[in-house]
């Protein structure tokens, strides 16, 4: 078990230097796989509430934008007096350090926005949580449009750049196990149970509320992470960035994929971070093709692409020993 | 399974068209990015046909230092991480030499520093934030900033008018009207002009009559009213209603037929700063106005006339330049001085050290139900 660990942080260390090999990369592709990234630790913490634990949530950006904000007001007002508090470290290590701890609170506000809303909100069920979710997102964004502290309607500028690959792929990996961890522990089977019926899995003694104010909260922690690495690699923020729309596109990314699969997350959110980019040369008509696109895959594939199933190296190796039997079978 | 492969080839197809662009050589490419989609896309639409025209009406005539210039234009959706995508792919996949955009502040902030970093220079038509051309040496702008406004409204209330006593009504929620404010009375009292007293609003409020009273008391013979067109109707129809009857005045907020709506028959008489009238008996604009009507089958706004402008400077200057290198487009920006301006259809431009363009504005008289070209006031 332990050297299961040391393997895993290895493994981490390796990809987060990788991160920092890609800065020779095209400046465009660089940009393109950071939002990537951060679109699919939106989708992966969006597919906790709405994939596995089946509830209908469609606030996302509000949290989202909750983290952004917070991580951001950090930095530009408390950034360099934490950063000159930890003179004893080299420059570039107190900036890792700072920025790793606001990121953190960022997500540990959104996460206790996520708690005050959740706990009354997730007795609503179906349509009306939505509801709710919806209007949760536009009370932060009204908010934010009002406070003066964070630029108001004019926008927020002057966040320094700290975001970069190897902070996306550190923070997505991290996504990724957590979510992982969570689906495949039995508190996972427990949130998947309320999906498949509530009323069934309350009577075999499981705690429903709890189980799904905890999605919720785990979901709006990493919604916060990403909003704030998505401040801190465009340096200004703007309330129009977390409308309903941006909720809606995340949703789509879960829906796209498959609802209930974290690699579909991954996919969705590939898919509709690229499609848009692959598309610029039409310029007027972008928006039209790639809607058309998209209800093209959902009309082949209404289950989502990957329907609920998780694709992992184990399924190469399966199909493999397929085969391989196949042909044993045939040469005798 | 074959659906599934279906999916894929679907997908494979938009991919290829990402790897092999449309590219045509030997042509000097330039960059825009405007929000043609999204709730601005008036906007971004008036601004892309500006300078579709301007690159058109040079390509005519055979383009600049013998090449033809190509638009390559991208839409931002008015979000601030399309905006981040379309600079990066215009500059690192395209290889523009300059860029033109954004219209709102808060999208070109964004912008800015991203061709700061890649040292691609950067023209807003419309961004009035002092902010945005402080990013760095290759930012510039074609509009004057908010803060100018004021001082040209002050000249023109004191010199042209001659009136010598004003008021001003500020919308303290509004960073432009305050700031418009603020230097119109700074320029005011200077020239020997009297603000007799200050009042405030809220945007959005609906009742006014409490400032207006105190106004009305303190016998103004101007009132400055800097705000947007949606708050201004409804003040004229207050003030006419408790009788003061002497001009107001404010700027390029005014600007909008929505104005004229409202307010009506109290709006008469009023004057506001402008960017540009089509109605100036100018020859250029005269030109200008012609030419975008008969190709778009309507009058240019202020934005369209911006971004021709913003498109015909940057031509000005790579012709100036003799190169079509970023870092001497630059140089050649700066280079124009007052002597030797780049004329356009906005007026005579160049820039100051902050590469805030330093031009005239257009004062425009509200008369009979329509807006009038009255003066251009020089800086």
């Amino acid at each position: 078990m332990k050297r299961n660990y040391l393997l895993l942080i290895l493994i981490i260390i390796f990809l987060v230097y990788l991160g920092r090999l890609a800065r020779g990369l095209n400046p465009y592709f660089y940009q393109i796989l950071v939002f990537w990234g951060i679109n699919s630790i939106l989708a992966m913490s969006l597919n906790l509430i709405n994939g596995f634990a089946g509830q209908f949530s469609i606030g996302h950006a509000g949290f989202m934008a909750v983290g952004g904000y917070f991580s951001s007001a950090l930095s530009v007002y408390h950034g360099e007096r934490f950063i000159s508090l930890l003179n004893f470290l080299p420059l570039n290590i107190a900036q890792i350090v700072v920025f790793f701890v606001f990121l953190l609170l960022g997500g540990l506000f959104s996460a206790i926005l996520g708690l005050i809303v959740g706990i009354p909100t997730l007795r609503l069920k179906g349509d009306y949580l939505a509801i709710a979710t919806l209007g949760f997102g536009e009370i932060v964004r009204v908010t934010i449009l009002n406070l003066d502290i964070v630029g108001g309607p004019r926008g927020f500028p002057g966040i320094p750049q700290r975001t970069d690959l190897s902070w996306v792929i550190f923070w997505f990996i991290i996504c990724l196990l957590v979510i992982r961890n969570i689906i495949f522990s039995s508190h996972g089977r427990a949130i998947i149970s309320i999906r498949e019926d509530e009323i069934a899995s309350e009577t075999m003694g499981i705690n429903t509320t709890f189980y799904k104010v905890l999605a919720f909260i785990i979901g709006a922690f990493f919604a916060g992470i990403a909003g704030g690495l998505f401040a801190h690699y465009l340096m200004m923020l703007h309330p129009s960035s977390f409308t309903f729309f941006r909720s809606v596109e995340i949703l789509l990314m879960i829906v796209l994929g498959g609802m209930g699969s974290i690699t579909g997350s991954i996919l969705g959110a590939f898919i509709l971070t690229v499609l848009p980019e692959a598309l610029r040369g039409f310029t007027y008509l972008r928006l039209v093709i790639y809607s058309i696109i998209l209800i093209g895959i959902m009309l082949l594939r209404p289950q989502g692409i990957m329907g609920g199933k998780e694709f992992s190296p184990l399924i190469i190796k399966k199909i493999y020993a397929r085969v391989k039997e196949n042909e044993n079978t045939r040469s005798k | 399974m074959q659906r599934f492969l279906k999916v894929m080839l679907l997908l494979g197809i938009i991919f290829s068209l990402l790897i092999f662009p449309l590219q045509a050589a030997g042509t000097i490419k330039i960059g825009a990015i405007f929000p043609i989609t999204g709730p601005i896309a008036t906007f971004g639409i008036s601004s892309a046909n500006g300078v579709k025209m301007a690159f058109e009406e040079v390509n005519a005539k055979g383009g600049v230092l013998g090449s033809k210039i190509e638009l390559i234009l991208e839409d931002d959706q008015y979000k601030a991480e399309e905006v981040a995508n379309a600079a990066k792919k215009l500059i690192e996949r395209d290889k523009v030499v300059a860029i033109l955009g954004e219209v709102a502040s808060s999208m070109s902030l964004v912008l800015a520093p991203i061709c700061q970093a890649s040292k691609v220079v950067m023209i807003t038509p419309t961004s009035t934030n002092p902010r945005v051309t402080l990013v760095g040496d290759y930012i510039f702008r074609a509009c004057f900033i908010d803060d100018f406004q004021g001082t040209v409204m002050a000249n023109f209330v004191y010199k042209t008018l001659k009136l010598k006593t004003s008021a001003i009504l500020v919308a303290v929620t509004s960073d432009y009207s305050k700031g418009l404010a603020q230097f119109y009375k700074e320029a005011y009292t200077k020239l020997g002009g009297k603000i007799v007293v200050e009042e405030s609003y809220s945007e959005g409020d609906s009742d006014f009559r409490a400032q207006l009273t105190k106004i009305k008391a303190a016998k103004p013979e101007f009132v400055y009213l800097p705000g947007y067109y949606s708050d201004i109707g409804p003040i004229l129809l207050q003030a006419r209603e408790l009788g003061i009857t002497v001009p107001f005045g404010g700027g390029d907020g005014w600007d909008s037929p929505k104005l004229l709506e409202t307010a009506g028959k109290a709006a008469e008489g009023c004057y506001f700063s402008n960017h540009y009238s089509p109605e100036s008996k100018d020859l250029k604009v005269q030109t200008f106005v012609k030419n975008y009507k008969k190709k778009f089958g309507e009058t240019p706004d202020a934005l369209a006339a911006l971004s021709y402008d913003a498109a015909m400077l940057l031509v000005e200057a790579i012709k100036r330049a003799g190169s079509s290198e970023s870092s001497k487009i630059r140089d050649a920006l700066v280079s124009f001085t007052k002597d030797k301006p780049f004329r356009g259809v906005t007026g005579s431009i160049y820039f100051d050290q902050n590469r805030n363009p330093i031009k005239s504005a257009v004062i425009i008289e509200i008369k009979g139900g329509k807006q009038v070209y009255k003066a251009t006031v020089k800086p």
